[in-house]
């Protein structure tokens, strides 16, 4: 059994350039079985254009990739019906309702049982919470509704793994609430998501692993977890001489020593916290308050991006 | 990591060689829109308000100019003609528009709504949707004829009678032949049409916006009527798709003509193959990204 076998996506050297811009830059997805993957970027790192060449909708310059094992495009039309897909917004036509546009889609889709359409769609639109607007015209849908309608489309079958394309944009605070757990429910099914998003809160709550996207590259991929660990906690003492306080921090060998007000902060790296505070107490500095924090997952992505997380790459 | 650790294998879902599903979708979508309802009412409307006009004028006199066969004159002694000077006008812009607002939306019209990327994602394959696309093409082209010659039929017996139809070599033949010989007319022009709806798909293939491709295939049309009216350039006329078109007046002699007939199926055929295959080539290895 190789690898590939427990990778629901799995590429190599996948690559895309458009004329002269790379947009993709020589990636090597491994997304697991059974796992929530957090696709993370800032927007234009190449997060969509991934989701396009995962989907076989636009052709890889170098490089290749599987889906559930299946090697893509060769084995597209195997895999597919198994892949549940929301690329760059929810599109639909204006002048069908909703449940038209879904029976649409079921009607192109060869491997889906004409017989079961009508239930098939019916418990999809459900599941989003749309049964009661099912007759409406997509047109006359609120951003929130076609988001909804356009994840009701990915639950039309019985999906093995499904790649998400910011599926919570639009919704009201109720609605993402919703749509989180419909995706917690799912991944504890064993379907297989891939969540691209901008939003770290969305990744804190319910990704287990997580890739980085900065300029077209993979700059990180990890569970969450050892991530995390990975990261170094930063000591903050607070005190009437923060001055007096940064040069004892600095001589124990902690960096990127900050001063603002009336607290001294600084990476402690190998430094133990105790030793911070017994320093400082014995360098007669008073210490009116201690904190270890680690970093929170904006810090992380800054420090693997090199920027703030809403800027284009 | 052992065999008995692996994870099931999911077998994939079987796939039905044969379905009309997505077909039907694709006929319900263009036959239950309301904007193409207005434009087979256009269609429609021509022969009820040639027929009017001539029954209130009390002759058929006809100015008709072009290369067409003058139907119009024979309104008033049967009301089949009525369906064949429709078709003769219609011909020169109303059909041809009908048929090129169809194939220009074919694809670019799902590229402009983004359906087209959930599409492929179902999956469609390529040459699948091309296929299904460009059927549901014809089936509006001979359609849309239907639409004008049944129409022209039902205003002209109404208003003009039937009886024994006199064809263009003077010859006279039951009305039944008559409505056969109409028939083979429809689907002579229907395979004209559907040759341009071949053009159609083709240009639908290199955009985005299905308006845009519209006005090209339209004009495309246009200038090769111009150039067919161009003398000078008799030369380059047998090669234009629409030069054969108004040789439907063939099937009302008697013998039948097949010669001009032969050779505007064989005209319409290759210009399918052509732009068929230019659209395949096109679209099954181009990066969809609307």
């Amino acid at each position: 059994m190789t690898v590939a076998d427990e990778l629901a996506i799995a590429s190599w050297g996948l690559t895309k350039r458009f004329g002269r811009q790379v947009a993709v830059d020589g990636i090597d997805l491994a997304v697991p079985r059974g796992q929530v993957y957090g696709f993370l970027g800032p927007n234009g790192s190449g997060k969509t254009t991934t989701i396009r060449v995962l989907l076989g909708l636009i052709r890889p310059t170098a490089g290749g990739h599987e889906l559930l094992g299946e090697p893509i495009p060769a084995g597209a039309a195997r895999v597919l019906p198994r892949v549940g897909s929301l690329v760059e917004g929810p599109a639909f036509h204006p002048y069908l309702s909703g449940g038209d546009n879904l029976a649409r889609l079921d009607a192109a889709d060869r491997t889906a049982e004409p017989a079961t359409a009508k239930r098939r769609i019916s418990t999809a639109l459900e599941r989003v919470g749309l049964l009661a607007a099912a007759g409406k015209r997509y047109r006359a849908y609120s951003l929130g509704m076609r988001q909804r309608l356009a994840l009701a489309a990915t639950l039309l079958s019985t999906r093995d793994l499904l790649i998400l394309d910011e599926p919570t944009n639009g919704l009201d605070p109720q609605g993402t609430r919703e749509v989180r757990s419909l995706i917690t429910a799912l991944a504890a099914d064993g379907t297989t998501v891939m969540l691209s998003t901008h939003l770290l809160s969305e990744v804190e709550q319910i990704c287990g692993h997580v890739g980085v996207m900065h300029l077209g590259r993979l700059v990180a991929q990890a569970p969450l977890r050892e991530l995390r660990a990975a990261a170094i906690p930063r000591a903050r003492v607070e005190t009437d001489r923060p001055d007096d306080a940064a040069r004892v921090m600095r001589e124990l060998g902690l960096t990127d020593i900050e001063v603002r007000d009336e607290a001294a902060t600084g990476l402690l790296g190998p430094v133990p916290a105790e030793k911070v505070v017994a320093a400082l107490v014995h360098g007669g500095v008073g210490v009116r308050g201690f904190a270890v924090v680690a970093p929170d997952l904006e810090d992380l992505f800054v420090s693997l991006t090199g920027e703030g997380f809403d800027v284009s790459g | 990591m052992s065999a008995v650790d692996s994870p099931p294998a999911v077998a994939s879902r079987p796939v039905r060689r044969l379905s009309t599903r997505f077909l039907r979708s694709e006929l319900w979508m263009i036959f239950g829109r309301r904007r193409n309802w207005a434009g087979l009412a256009v269609l429609a409307a021509v022969p009820i308000l040639m027929a009017i006009a001539v029954k209130v004028s009390g002759n058929g006199s006809g100015s008709e100019g072009g290369s067409g066969p003058d139907f119009f004159a024979s309104i008033t002694d049967n009301g089949l003609f009525v369906a064949l000077a429709a078709l003769t006008v219609e011909l020169g812009l109303f059909l041809p528009i009908a048929v090129a607002a169809i194939s220009a939306d074919a694809i670019s019209g799902e590229a402009n709504l983004g359906t087209l990327r959930y599409l492929l994602a179902v999956p469609v394959q390529r040459t699948r949707m091309l296929a299904v696309k460009y059927t549901a093409v014809v089936i509006f082209a001979v359609s849309a004829t239907l639409v004008v010659a049944v129409t022209g039929i039902l205003i002209g017996l109404a208003l003009f009678g039937g009886g024994p139809v006199t064809l263009l070599s003077g010859a006279q033949v039951s009305f039944g032949e008559g409505l056969l010989r109409l028939l083979g007319i429809c689907a002579y022009l229907s395979a004209g049409l559907a040759a341009l709806g071949a053009i159609g798909l083709f240009v639908s293939t290199l955009t985005e916006q299905p308006i845009g491709a519209t006005i090209a295939i339209v004009m495309l049309t246009v200038a090769s009527f111009i150039l067919d009216s161009i003398p000078q350039i008799e030369w380059l006329h047998p090669y234009l798709l629409t030069h054969w078109w108004m040789s439907f007046g063939d099937l009302l002699r008697d013998p039948i003509g097949f010669d001009a007939i032969r050779s505007g199926l064989f005209t319409a055929g290759a210009y399918a193959v052509i732009f068929l295959t230019a659209a395949w080539a096109r679209f099954s290895g181009r990066d969809v990204t609307s």
